[in-house]
C-alpha cells in the first residue's frame, strides 16, 4: 500500500470524527458489504434493491425512462415551488406576475424550466409505458403496479392541464376553455350530455330540470359558466397542492410495488 | 421547389394523411427486421432530418415548427421515431434468435445478480446530469411564450386545447363531445388498465419481441402511435384556423372555404334511398342507424370469430375477457371507420338523436 499524503490522513481524520459517524453508519462503499450498507442506510437510496437482475440495468431494456419521469417530476416540483414566490393565483394579478418573472427577476429560467420539464415530462411518461407495454412488463404478477401507472399518467396530463391555465394569457384561457367544453356533454352529469335533461325534479307546477348550465360537472370544475376567477384558483389549488400529493403518494406506492413484485421485470 | 411544395399541398388532406399513416405504420410492422438495421434505419433518420432541414426555409413550415410550444412536439417525432426502432431492432433481434430455439437477449444476463451500488446509482446519477444540462440549455435559448393577456371577448382562431389533448379534439370533428370528450378518454383509460387481465399470453414477459405476441403490441402501437400521436400532430401542424386542414407549407388562411353538406344516415335511408319522408317519430327515423350500431357491437364480436386467429384467442382467454377486449377494440375501429365514412360519403351522424342529445 502507498504511503498516505496529508489528504488521506485528513480524510482518514474526518471520517472517524463523531460527527461524520453520526451521519454515515459505513465507510466508503468499496466492498460490497459497504455497497449493500449504502442502500440500506440511505433514505433515497433505499428505494433501491440491494442487488438486482443484470438484465434490468441496461439503458436498452429501461431507457431510463421511469427515472426519467421521476427526475421530471421532482424537478417540475422545485421550480414550481419557486414560482409559487412571484405568482398570484388571482385574475387582477396572475398575468402581470408573469410578466414581471419574464422582466424582472434575475437569472430568470424558472418558469421555462418549468414548462419545458412538463411538457418533457408528458412524453417522458408515454415513452415510459410503451417501453413496459413492449417488454410485457404489465404481466402477471405487476398487473396493479401497471394499473397505478396507468393512473400516474392520466394524473400527469392533468397536472399539465390544470399548470396550462396559470398563466392567464389567451392561449392559457382558451386552451382549457376547449379542454373542459367537453365536460358539458358528460352523459348524465353535464348540461348538452346525453340522458341530462332526463333528471329532471317533478313538482305540481312542473318538472324542474336538476343538471343545467349551473350546477353541471363542468360549474363544478370551472367554478361558473366560464373559465373565470374562481377558475384559476381552483386550477391552482389543484396544480399545486391536489394532485402533487396524490402523485407523491401514488409514486411511493408504484416504487414500492416494483420491489414487491420482483424488481423490474425481466424473463422468467 | 416550389412546385413540388405545391404539390405536397394539394396532395395532403386529412384521407391522404391518415390513409398513408396508416398504411406506414403496418409496413413499418410488417418488414421490422429489414427496415431496423442499422443502415437502413440510419438511411430513414437522414431523411427525415434531410426533409425537414429542406423544409425549413419555407416561411410558413419555419412559423409552425418553430413555435416555443411546438418545439417538443417536433422533438416528439423524432423522439418517437428514434424508440420505436430501438425496441423494434431488439424485438427483431431476439425474434430471430427464439426461431433459432436460443433464449432473448436479455435471459442471458437475468440471472446475473449485481449490486446496485455502484451500477444503478451511477447509471442514474449521470442520467440526471444529462437531463439537467438538456433542459437548462433548452431554458436559456427557447424562452416560455407568454400571449396577450386572457380576454373572454377575444376567442382566438383556431382555439386550440393543450397539446396532448389534440387526438381527442380532431374526434370531435367525427363524433360529438359526449363521446369524443368524455367516453373514447374514459375508454383508453379502462382499456389500459385492464390490458394486463385480458392479455393471457404468457410469453414475451421481459424481453422485446413482436413474433410472440403480435396482437398486443400491434394493438398498442397502433393506439400509440397511430391514433394517439400521429392524431395529435395533425392537430399541431395540419389543423388552423376553423379547425380547417393545411398543407405543411400552405399559409394559415383564416378565409379559407371547405364546403360542409354533412347528411345523416337516416337522411341517406329514408330520403335519398326509399325516396320518401322521413318519420317523425324519431325510433323509427333512426332505426336504420341502431340496427347498423347493434349489429357492430353485438354480432361483431361472434362474427369476428369466423376467423381462426380470433377463434384461437376466443379459446385462450374465454369469453369474459374476449368480451372486454371487443368492447375497447371496437370503439377503437370504430374512430377509423368513422373519419372514412366522413370523409367518403359526408355522413354526419349514424344515430342522430337530438331530442336526448344522442348522436353517433
Amino acid at each position: 500500500m502507498a504511503k498516505k499524503g496529508d489528504l488521506g490522513r485528513i480524510w482518514d481524520y474526518t471520517v472517524n470524527t463523531q460527527v461524520w459517524r453520526s451521519i454515515m453508519r459505513h465507510g466508503y462503499p468499496s466492498t460490497p458489504r459497504n455497497r449493500a450498507l449504502a442502500i440500506l442506510s440511505n433514505l433515497v437510496l433505499h428505494l433501491h434493491p440491494i442487488r438486482m437482475r443484470k438484465s434490468g440495468l441496461r439503458v436498452r431494456y429501461t431507457w431510463c425512462m421511469g427515472g426519467i419521469t421521476f427526475f421530471l417530476f421532482l424537478e417540475l416540483t422545485i421550480t414550481g415551488l419557486l414560482l409559487m414566490f412571484y405568482y398570484r393565483p388571482t385574475a387582477e394579478y396572475a398575468y402581470n406576475d408573469i410578466v414581471f418573472l419574464r422582466s424582472d427577476v434575475p437569472l430568470g429560467i424558472m418558469r421555462e424550466l418549468h414548462r419545458w420539464g412538463a411538457h418533457a415530462m408528458v412524453i417522458s411518461v408515454w415513452l415510459h409505458m410503451m417501453r413496459v407495454f413492449l417488454t410485457g412488463a404489465y404481466k402477471p404478477p405487476r398487473e396493479f403496479n401497471w394499473g397505478v401507472g396507468v393512473v400516474l399518467l392520466v394524473l400527469t396530463l392533468l397536472l399539465s392541464f390544470t399548470g396550462y391555465l396559470l398563466p392567464w394569457d389567451q392561449l392559457a384561457m382558451w386552451a382549457v376553455t376547449v379542454g373542459t367544453n367537453m365536460a358539458r356533454a358528460t352523459p348524465f352529469v353535464g348540461h348538452e350530455g346525453p340522458g341530462a335533461s332526463a333528471i329532471v325534479l317533478p313538482t305540481e307546477g312542473g318538472a324542474i330540470s336538476v343538471i343545467h348550465q349551473a350546477s353541471d360537472v363542468r360549474f363544478g370544475l370551472l367554478g361558473g359558466r366560464f373559465v373565470g376567477a374562481p377558475t384559476i384558483l381552483r386550477f391552482y389549488v389543484l396544480h399545486c397542492v391536489g394532485f402533487p400529493l396524490i402523485v407523491a403518494f401514488l409514486v411511493a406506492l408504484h416504487f414500492w410495488r416494483v420491489r414487491k413484485d420482483g424488481g423490474i421485470s425481466g424473463p422468467l | 421547389m416550389e412546385a413540388a411544395k405545391e404539390f405536397l399541398n394539394n396532395l395532403f388532406n386529412p384521407i391522404v394523411y391518415t390513409v398513408l399513416g396508416v398504411a406506414l405504420f403496418v409496413v413499418m410492422l410488417l418488414t421490422y427486421r429489414v427496415w431496423t438495421r442499422p443502415k437502413f434505419a440510419l438511411a430513414l433518420l437522414g431523411l427525415g432530418v434531410g426533409a425537414f432541414l429542406v423544409s425549413l426555409p419555407d416561411p410558413n413550415f419555419r412559423a409552425i415548427v418553430t413555435k416555443p410550444d411546438n418545439v417538443p412536439i417536433v422533438a416528439l417525432i423524432f423522439i418517437l421515431g428514434f424508440f420505436l426502432w430501438w425496441s423494434l431492432r431488439q424485438a427483431a433481434i431476439n425474434d430471430e434468435r427464439l426461431e433459432q430455439g436460443l433464449p432473448p437477449r436479455e435471459a442471458e444476463e437475468a440471472n446475473d445478480r449485481i449490486l446496485v451500488w455502484p451500477d444503478l446509482v451511477y447509471e442514474e446519477l449521470i442520467c440526471m446530469v444529462i437531463l439537467s444540462v438538456v433542459l437548462i440549455v433548452w431554458s436559456i435559448y427557447l424562452k416560455a411564450p407568454l400571449e396577450e393577456p386572457a380576454n373572454p371577448g377575444k376567442t382566438p382562431n383556431p382555439s386550440k386545447a393543450p397539446w396532448y389533448f389534440l387526438g381527442l379534439q380532431e374526434m370531435l370533428v367525427y363524433f360529438d363531445p359526449w363521446i369524443a370528450g368524455v367516453v373514447l378518454p374514459g375508454m383508453i383509460i379502462s382499456g389500459l388498465i385492464l390490458v394486463p387481465y385480458c392479455d393471457k399470453n404468457p410469453r414475451g414477459m421481459g424481453y422485446y419481441t413482436l413474433k410472440e405476441r403480435p396482437f398486443a403490441v400491434g394493438t398498442f402501437l397502433f393506439g400509440f402511435c397511430v391514433l394517439w400521436v400521429m392524431l395529435i400532430i395533425m392537430g399541431t401542424f395540419l389543423r388552423g384556423p376553423n379547425w380547417n386542414f393545411f398543407g405543411p407549407y400552405e399559409p394559415w388562411d383564416s378565409h379559407k372555404l371547405e364546403s360542409l353538406s354533412n347528411v345523416n344516415l337516416s337522411e341517406y335511408f329514408w330520403v335519398h334511398g326509399l325516396k320518401r319522408r322521413m318519420p317523425e317519430e324519431w325510433f323509427m327515423r333512426e332505426l336504420p342507424g341502431i340496427f347498423l350500431v347493434s349489429v357492430y357491437l353485438f354480432a361483431g364480436p361472434a362474427l369476428l370469430l369466423l376467423a381462426p386467429p380470433v377463434r384461437r384467442m376466443y379459446q385462450e382467454i374465454g369469453f369474459l375477457r374476449y368480451g372486454l377486449v371487443m368492447v375497447h377494440l371496437l370503439p377503437m375501429a370504430a374512430m377509423v371507420i368513422k373519419m372514412i365514412l366522413r370523409w367518403t360519403i359526408n355522413l354526419k351522424y349514424v344515430i342522430f338523436i337530438p331530442e336526448y342529445f344522442f348522436n353517433i
